[in-house]
């Protein structure tokens, strides 16, 4: 009590318990705080070594859960030891564990042992975007007929609005191969060396669903996602990849339920 | 394409035709017609790479207990093992590498 | 389920309400969703359910449809893990934002915290994370119990929590801190009695005595759970709240206890990691119910009927 009221008086200089016991959360080289102790003054560098391994081992959880296919790539070890790195270095800053992971991909680009595996990070990149799939707002996909509606001199000037679900990814690696045969439950072939692969990911409805985009698909969908119109964004598609197919495309994304509205842009 | 500066209003009326003609004509892939596509390695375009699975890996839950499981650091990081790194053959004529690398080991 | 439950009769959209499945006398479990076909082929529709609320604070997608298929048929129990109501900080208004957007969309049977934090300035540590009890903090738990309270619109059961530290600049007990912010607050509890035995031991105290001090009478909800044995500096035994296994033997004589002393309590067992299939935590939840049951008797002329709604 003393001591409280002590410090009660002077509110500027009061003991911060929570400052002073993270300190050596994320730090293994760290002694625990002087703040804390066990019963009748024991020791406690086992103690504190609870919350710390707490913190550390269920962050670590976390990535593996949100990451099962770049796990299932690297195995447990590796990736326990990378996820360790990366726990330590970006720390979640939200209290929803699902949205923890954003730098992975990143961090495994930068990451000194998955050099000798360049594709891990865009594997990476899908696994948080599926993730992303999976917890995103329900919504209606538009109709594949929807465009009918709209007169043909207008469909240039077409916007469309993204499923809140929606997402490209764009990769030099065969990333849609490798992701899709490291998150099923079978066991993983041999992948021969592919070409670079986009992919599309959406939730039409309960079901999180990956799909191949074709040439010059990644680049369209990013155009139409970020609100240019129809005309422009099919523009940019041919100018990325000659061989951009735009009844295939448009074919496709309404098909895959990746938008839930179109209106005439200005 | 590059004479193809712009898209003209003929050219995408007649392409949203033919992607509005294609619903009318061809069902969606099924999911067995889907992998056979992919295994045969034939669907790049639009083919379902990866359907489901919701179940298996919904991504992380928050906690409200502590871990019995005890984080040790070996020298793990170095290694790529246990994993399915090593069946795949990809690009640049690499395969994933099973052993450290050599250079710039952190102390 | 008892004869008060009301079933819909239809698929309900997301504005509609739900049944007031009442939650008294009931054992239930943790909801996890790998159990989910399992349950919904359930009958009859027994217990109750409690989630972890931050995880069904995305947007859209299978957890919501999955939780709004479970609250359908059973009371739900909506357990905070990461306000930080024990915190040094003022709450995140953003995420008790969440919190009540939640419980409005869902009217669960329960509302739930705990005493502990998890997130420092921009840190989320993901553990609940303890605190010294002097008057300083006990003010400061108090004013984040109202403002939570104050914003969800009804009173919340606060969780006594596990812990591995002491802090000597606490000048209160436990029981004491927590029977004060009962008074301050008006919050009821959610005592966690394996919490009690994992604390009791980890600082060689007397869970009887703890007990014994504890605010019974505001009691809402039991937690029971399974915990791992480990050491400390000295070697001696070291209690980890670890949630992967079935309830200890000595956990369940002190669950009697406070059954016999303070009735049918809703109680829920808790297994959040090693999950096993549903018939097993199914049965663990009918081994407390039984124990329920067995003091129900001499509580209420006819059990569980008290607390419809």
């Amino acid at each position: 009590m003393p001591r409280d009221e002590l410090q009660s008086g002077d509110p500027g200089r009061r003991f911060d318990y929570a400052a002073a016991f993270t300190a050596g959360l994320l730090d293994p080289d760290r002694a625990p705080p002087d703040a804390v102790s066990g019963p009748n003054g024991k020791a406690a560098v086992k103690r504190y070594a609870v919350y710390r391994n707490n913190v550390t081992v269920s962050l670590i959880d976390a990535l593996a859960a949100s990451f099962p296919a770049t796990l299932r790539i690297t195995g447990p070890d590796f990736f326990r030891a990378m996820a360790r790195f990366h726990v330590r270095e970006t720390p979640p800053t939200s209290p929803l564990l699902f949205e923890y992971g954003r730098d992975f991909a990143d961090f495994i680009e930068r990451y000194e042992y998955a050099k000798s595996m360049p594709w891990l990070a865009d594997v990476a990149r899908m696994e948080r975007a599926w993730l992303d799939a999976y917890h995103a707002a329900d919504a209606e996909p538009l109709a594949s007929g929807a465009l009918a509606s709209i007169p043909p001199e207008r469909l240039a000037d077409t916007v469309f609005v993204p499923h809140p679900a929606t997402r490209a990814i764009r990769s030099l690696y065969p990333v849609a191969t490798i992701f899709a045969a490291n998150r099923s439950d079978g066991p993983v072939g041999r992948i021969e060396a592919g070409g670079p692969e986009d992919a599309l990911v959406t939730r039409p409805g309960l079901e999180v669903v990956v799909r191949h985009l074709p040439p010059g698909g990644a680049a369209f969908l990013d155009r139409l996602m970020a609100g240019e119109l129809l005309g422009a964004a099919a523009t940019a598609a041919f100018a990325e990849r000659a061989e951009f197919d735009l009844s295939a495309n448009i074919a496709g994304l309404l098909q895959a339920g990746a938008f839930t509205a179109a209106h005439q842009g200005e | 394409m590059s004479t193809r500066s712009t898209v003209s209003a003929a050219f995408l009326a007649g392409a949203v035709a033919t992607a509005l003609a294609s619903f009318a004509t061809a069902a969606p892939l099924t999911e067995a017609e889907a992998k056979a596509a992919m295994d045969a390695g034939k669907e790049k375009c639009f083919g379902v790479a990866m359907k489901g699975q919701n179940d298996c890996a919904a991504g992380p839950g928050t906690t409200c207990q502590g871990t019995s499981t005890v984080d040790y650091q070996g020298n793990a990081w170095k290694f790529v093992d246990g994993g399915t790194c090593t069946t795949m053959e990809l690009p640049e004529g690499r395969k994933g590498s099973s052993s450290a690398l050599t250079r710039d080991i952190p102390s | 389920m008892n004869g008060l439950a009301i079933h819909p009769a239809s698929r309900m959209s997301k504005t509609s309400r739900f049944p007031a499945h009442p939650v008294a006398g009931l054992a239930g479990t943790s909801f996890k969703h790998e159990h989910l076909h399992a349950i919904l082929g359930d009958d009859p529709k027994d217990g109750f359910f409690e989630v972890h609320a931050e995880n069904y604070m995305g947007a859209g997608g299978p957890p919501h449809d999955a939780l709004t298929k479970i609250r359908r048929d059973y009371p739900v129990s909506l357990h905070g893990v990461c306000m930080s109501i024990g915190g040094s900080r003022p709450l995140d208004k953003a995420h008790l934002g969440r919190f009540k957007a939640l419980v409005d969309r869902y009217e669960p049977a329960l509302v739930s915290e705990h005493l502990a934090w998890s997130t420092h300035d921009t840190t989320y540590y993901n553990d609940l994370l303890p605190l010294p009890y002097t008057q300083a903090t006990v003010s400061r738990v108090a004013d984040h119990i109202d403002e939570v309270q104050g914003t969800i619109g009804r009173p919340i059961l606060l969780e006594n929590p596990s812990t591995y530290v002491l802090f000597p600049e606490s000048t209160m007990s436990e029981t004491d801190f927590i029977r004060e912010l009962v008074r301050r607050t008006g919050c009821g509890l959610l005592l966690d009695v394996n919490n009690v035995f994992i604390s009791a031991t980890n600082h060689r105290y007397s869970a009887l005595s703890y007990l014994a001090d504890f605010p019974l009478d505001h009691v809402g909800e039991i937690h029971l759970a399974g915990h791992a044995e480990q050491e400390d500096d000295e070697g001696d035994l070291l209690l980890i709240d670890s949630h992967d296994g079935p309830v200890a033997d000595a956990v369940w004589k002190l669950f009697d206890i406070v059954i016999g002393r303070c009735g049918p309590l809703p109680t829920l067992i808790e297994w959040d990691s090693d999950i096993p299939d549903w018939p097993v935590l199914k049965a663990e939840a009918a081994a407390a119910q039984a124990i329920l049951d067995h003091h129900a008797g001499s509580y209420y002329i006819s059990g569980k009927a008290h607390a419809a709604g």
